[in-house]
């Protein structure tokens, strides 16, 4: 179970990382080199974000990503594929990310299964509150996968509670307002919202949106069990390639 | 949150979880006003003072000599203020807001329409507006671009994805998560999260209000038919609702683009190619492909360019209690021209659709029958595309001439 893992984990580490990379961008062969360098930076569980054609919760610089991959011919299965093989090679824990009709059109139930299979942990779907999610739900917990679910800090106490009691693995923890990529405030705001999701749930909790120096990793130690790194590293991608990937998740292991 | 929205499989809310609480705050806000007489009231006063309600039904004599059957009706929302049906919808939103203590609206657009009567509404109630509008758009409607501008209005150039409305609609999302505090999201048609089908549907429900009431008035019957084109689908259930339990026929009439069988239109309920997703926050036929990517569409008329289609109106497909018929751009500009010489009215080439449809229609009626379009929007702004569309000459030459004299 993800739990388990994360929670073994966290005996060893302060604070766990996460990152996200988009599937096929800039193409396959790349998502490879950086998933290996980021495995062998310590990165502790990755995303691994399906494209799709509205991604609405993202931000400029994972929507160009998503429309690249697009672009160069990414299709689910071919990403379902590629996420058997990683799992296979690397031990992590790897979870997709990805919108609701990606999962709606490929059937629900047929999806979970082939996430079981490839050895894909979780899921999560930023479009999908538990309210429309039922038959998620039920096909995720059929094949014993995390459904992972996103507070916010707009997210009232109630409905933290609420979202709890659907999730499983952690609870991600969007740090504000907006889409991603852009730059959050890392202050005591940041803290006390902390400790409002604290107070919700038992589940580990991982912190995303904005995080994107050693400095915010620090700040988020015994706050977050969890710091994504999202953007920041696709951003890397773009400007620097491929090969700085490794360096740059070695400076942000605390 | 309070309620899903659904109709049929049709609608409910996918929404981001930062969005939950905004959206729950305007199904209160809406389900606060839409029950109350004094709020209907303040609406209609507003839209007869301000804009022109109610809207005519002219009897288009010509066209219906010409076609040679039923008698033709046009309900005249090219008459609104702005020059479309979009006027009621924006104006509605407009009091929401100002009870919401709101000061900013968003807007996507399209064809223009939608963001002019945005920006017409915030002028008015002294909102900041900001509107989002795809780069292919932008191009093929400078002028609305403009008058958007002159209107205090910032028009941001959405240059991602297919660069139309459906990538304007995102951008608008995006600016909302991020801004909802201050900022309401004046969506412009019937689709998108829960309440927004219903909300809308709700403030362009004054159209058949007021057609039901003419026709009846002037003619103490019933037309048989009703004609609308479908876009988003906010014109179409704008007059369908008042008609929905009467034996009157309702025709929805889409994109048709360069024919159905080019794969080049924005046909979702007349078609075989759209078929049942979830995106932009709400469930219903989309033009995508097998993997759920949405595909790229094709209109003459920018406002019917779009992938997705009222949930309301999907279920009223399934139903079968709307018929859902394609027109293509060139049965269009035919309709146009015909209009226009017949009648000396101008419709915009999203409402020349309709106008397909019932002149195919019409002739085949008895003449003791009657038929009314919605006219939504009037094409004589528009003059930049519809010259185009009508490929004329002249008007290339002095466009032409005029570039020259910017140059010198």
């Amino acid at each position: 179970m993800l739990e388990i893992y994360i929670n073994n984990r966290l005996k060893e580490k302060e604070i766990l990382l996460m990152t996200h990379i988009v599937l096929g961008y800039p193409t396959f062969e790349a998502s490879i080199s950086m998933i290996e360098a980021m495995v062998n930076a310590g990165v502790d569980l990755m995303e691994l974000q399906i494209p799709f054609s509205e991604p609405i919760a993202d931000g400029p610089v994972i929507l160009h990503a998503n429309q690249t991959a697009l672009v160069g011919g990414a299709t689910v299965q071919k990403c379902i594929d590629f996420a058997h093989n990683v799992s296979k090679t690397f031990d992590i824990p790897f979870l997709f990310m990805s919108y609701y009709n990606i999962l709606y059109k490929y059937g629900v139930e047929r999806f979970a299964f082939a996430m079981s299979r490839s050895g894909i942990r979780g899921a999560i779907v930023p479009d999908l509150p538990p309210e429309e999610g039922m038959d998620y739900l039920k096909a995720m917990k059929a094949y014993d996968l995390s459904p992972i679910f996103i507070f916010s800090p707009t997210t009232s106490a109630e409905r933290m509670k609420y979202l709890a009691s659907f999730g499983r693995g952690f609870i991600y923890c969007v740090a504000r307002k907006g889409v991603t990529g852009v730059e959050t405030d890392f202050s005591s705001q940041l803290e006390k919202y902390l400790v409002r999701c604290r107070k919700a749930t038992d589940l580990p909790l991982a912190l995303g949106f904005g995080v994107k120096k050693r400095k915010d990793v620090e700040y988020l130690t015994g706050k977050a069990d969890i710091a994504v790194v999202g953007s920041q590293t696709i951003r890397l991608v773009d400007e620097k390639g491929v090969d700085h990937v490794g360096d740059f998740i070695k400076g942000l292991v605390v | 949150m309070i309620d899903r929205g659904y109709y049929g499989e049709f609608g409910g809310a996918y929404l981001p979880e930062i969005l939950v609480a905004t959206f729950d705050q305007l199904v209160e806000k809406f389900n606060e006003v839409k029950d109350d007489p004094d709020f209907w009231r303040e609406y209609t006063d507003i839209m007869s003072t301000y804009s022109c309600r109610p809207t005519p039904l002219t009897f288009a004599d010509n066209l219906t000599r010409h076609c040679g059957g039923a008698r033709i009706f046009i309900k005249r929302e090219d008459l609104n203020h702005t020059g479309a049906h979009k006027a009621n919808n924006v104006m509605g939103q407009g009091l929401l807001v100002k009870r919401m203590g709101k000061t900013r609206v968003i807007a996507e657009t399209g064809a223009g329409q939608h963001g002019v009567a945005t920006a017409t509404m915030a002028a008015k109630f002294g909102f900041a507006c900001t509107i989002y509008m795809g780069e292919v758009d932008v191009q093929r409607q400078r002028p609305n671009v403009f008058w958007m501008e002159r209107l205090g209005a910032e028009v941001v150039t959405v240059r991602e994805g297919t660069r139309i409305l459906k990538d304007a609609i995102n951008e608008s999302f995006r600016d909302w998560v991020t801004n909802m505090d201050t900022t309401h999201y004046v969506l412009g048609t019937t689709c998108g999260p829960h309440p927004f089908p219903e909300m809308v549907a709700y403030f362009q429900s004054i159209i058949g209000k007021e057609a039901r009431r003419q026709i009846l008035e002037t003619e103490n019957r019933l037309p048989s038919r009703i004609y609308a084109c479908v876009g988003g689908g906010s014109n179409a259930l704008g007059i369908f609702q008042a008609f929905l339990d009467d034996s009157v026929e309702l025709v929805g009439v889409e994109a048709g683009g360069k024919g159905l069988s080019s794969g080049q239109h924005a046909s979702r309920l007349s078609s075989e190619d759209a078929s049942v997703g979830v995106a932009q926050g709400y469930k219903t036929y989309f033009l995508q492909d097998g993997d759920g990517q949405m595909k790229e569409t094709h209109s003459v008329a920018a406002g019917l360019d779009y992938v997705g289609v009222s949930p309301i109106l999907a279920y009223l497909a399934a139903t079968g209690r709307v018929r859902f018929e394609a027109a293509t751009d060139l049965e269009v500009v035919e309709a146009l021209s015909l209009t226009i010489k017949k009648e000396g009215l101008i419709p915009a080439l999203e409402s020349a659709h309709a106008f397909v449809q019932a002149f195919k229609e019409a002739p085949t009626l008895d003449p003791s029958e009657i038929v009314i379009i919605n006219q939504s929007g009037r094409g004589d702004k528009d003059i930049f595309t519809v010259a185009d569309a009508f490929a004329d000459p002249e008007w290339q030459e002095f466009i032409k001439k005029k570039a020259e004299d910017y140059d010198a």
